[in-house]
């Protein structure tokens, strides 16, 4: 049976009146990739946010590898954190920094690694998401959306993170550098070995990065299973997202909140 | 009834929420501020951006204060003493010490560097780079905001020192060259009756306004609200408190530094 890294009970995180999460339970087995989907504004972003600990759920609980992340200490949730590379839905890239300081963040930060070898380094993972040497030196703000998004994966993946999250990484592009970006992080996900989560809207990213699939609705897991069996899936709710139809359970709820 | 006194209730409530999460945060800035990792190249990059790129509006405001001082000063003076040149060169370096050099340099480096602190970490809040840090095991506080008041406290005196010594010299300008009066009067006047603890309350004043300034514009960029509009509000709210603090810490400080 396989080991469960990350295991989400009763998760609740309001916002004022607003009921985001009503109670998520959701087990990760280990090594493999599973896909967060649903309508926008169900809270999928505040459940990766709530596992990492950047907002603080109002109740549940979230462990990764066995470690609590809700109300854990500052110490505890910096260990946890070592563990994850996060793909951010613009990329998050810093702005004040080039592209190869962006790539090797932490290393820099944490490490007493010369400027040099960093640099080699950041090349290496750069060839990695198929960027060439000449965008080392260059500013986020020089790059184009999907060169973003490859340097947020290469930084995600520079050191080589048992765990990773994405986070809608193919919004905003066009669908040939969508494939692209999704065939990287499959390969990364794959060659790494790592349990990933992803957010995303796009069907077509889904079935190319995930192995598994649960969808949220109300604020609730209402289905989840294999990539496979998402097409064949017989609940209303599940069938209309899936398919994109425009008209059925959820335009009905997107129109009644 | 209940809904009238709903609405000065959720004010009075917001207000003081605001406070504690204001205090919250300095209490925090100031707990990273001693604890190492320093980031010395952010230090740097804050004090460069701070203290050297603020000198030429620190300089022009203190200068053109001087010269303005000492217009008015004479002319204010001359109506009832006939000692205008060593008091119009007292007034001058006084005020501009005790008072105008802190507050004008205090005031410029608010809108300046404030505002650009609340833009750049509202925009950084909004674009999910502050959360970024904190997943690639970098504390935000540590590494945003506590260079950033480093640089804010050190830098702010030293910016007021050149202020000072331009202003002063802005007065003399128009004192000798407008005013005809001697030079060596005009110094000696200037010197007579300045006492170094006029120049070192205008830089505990220039600290603690530099210090101000920078957890301000930290403050309101750090809890900017979503989009374009919460970063333009941050960025608005950062350069009006730390007016309104600047000046209430001048009034505290003068109060207790030089009334007796």
């Amino acid at each position: 049976m396989t080991e469960t890294q990350i295991q989400i009970r009763d998760l609740k995180k309001s916002f004022g009146s607003k009921h985001v999460l009503k109670g998520i339970s959701l087990d990760v087995p280990k090594g493999q990739s599973v896909a967060i989907i649903g309508a926008s504004g169900t809270g999928k972003s505040v459940l990766l946010k709530c596992i990492l600990g950047l907002i603080q759920p109002d109740g549940g609980s979230a462990t990764v590898d066995g470690i609590e992340t809700v109300g854990a200490s500052r110490r505890t949730r910096e260990e946890v954190l070592k563990k994850f590379g996060m793909l951010f839905q613009g990329g998050a890239l810093f702005d004040s920094l080039p592209v190869w300081e962006n790539v090797m963040f932490r290393y820099r930060q944490n490490t007493k690694m010369d400027k040099a070898r960093l640099r080699a380094e950041a090349k290496a993972t750069l060839a990695e998401v198929l960027l060439e040497e000449r965008v080392l030196d260059l500013y986020p703000a020089e790059l184009s959306g999907g060169m973003q998004k490859r340097v947020g994966l290469a930084r995600a993946i520079a050191d080589k993170p048992g765990i990773l999250f994405f986070d809608e990484p193919t919004s905003g592009l066009d669908p040939i550098t969508s494939g692209v970006i999704n065939r990287l992080i499959r390969n990364a996900v794959d060659r790494l070995g790592a349990t990933a989560m992803t957010i995303s809207h796009d069907m077509n990213s889904v079935r190319q990065i995930a192995d598994q699939v649960a969808m949220i609705h109300d604020g609730h897991i209402i289905w989840q299973g294999s990539v496979k069996d998402m097409d064949q899936v017989d609940h209303p709710v599940v069938h209309q997202f899936v398919h994109g139809l425009p008209t059925g359970p959820l335009t009905k709820y997107a129109e009644s909140i | 009834m209940v809904q009238v006194l709903q609405i000065p209730g959720r004010a009075a409530l917001g207000m003081l929420s605001e406070v504690g999460r204001l205090t919250l945060f300095v209490g925090q800035a100031l707990f990273w501020l001693v604890r190492t990792p320093w980031y010395g190249r952010q230090i740097l990059r804050q004090i460069i951006d701070i203290g050297y790129y603020s000198l030429p509006v620190v300089g022009l405001t203190t200068m053109f204060s001087g010269m303005v001082i000492a217009l008015q000063s004479y002319t204010g003076t001359e109506r009832f003493s006939a000692e205008g040149e060593t008091s119009v060169a007292t007034v001058v370096v006084l005020i501009i010490t005790r008072e105008l050099g802190p507050v004008l340099a205090g005031l410029m480096v608010a809108g300046r560097i404030g505002a650009a602190m609340a833009a750049e970490i509202g925009t950084m809040r909004v674009t999910d780079q502050i959360d970024a840090l904190d997943t690639l095991s970098t504390r935000p506080m540590q590494y945003l905001i506590a260079p950033r008041v480093i640089a804010g406290t050190i830098c702010l005196p030293f910016l007021v020192l050149v202020g000072d010594i331009i202003g002063v010299f802005g007065g003399y300008v128009i004192a000798i060259y407008q005013l005809g009066f001697s030079p060596s009067v005009y110094l000696a006047g200037t010197l007579e009756f300045l006492e170094p603890f006029d120049v070192i309350i205008g830089l505990v004043k220039a600290a603690v306004f530099g210090f101000t300034v920078a957890i301000m514009g930290c403050y309101f960029g750090y809890h900017s609200g979503r989009g374009a509009e919460g970063v333009g509000r941050a960025t608005t709210n950062a350069v009006v408190y730390s007016a309104i603090m600047i000046l209430i810490f001048d009034f505290m400080i003068t109060g207790f530094a030089f009334v007796r």
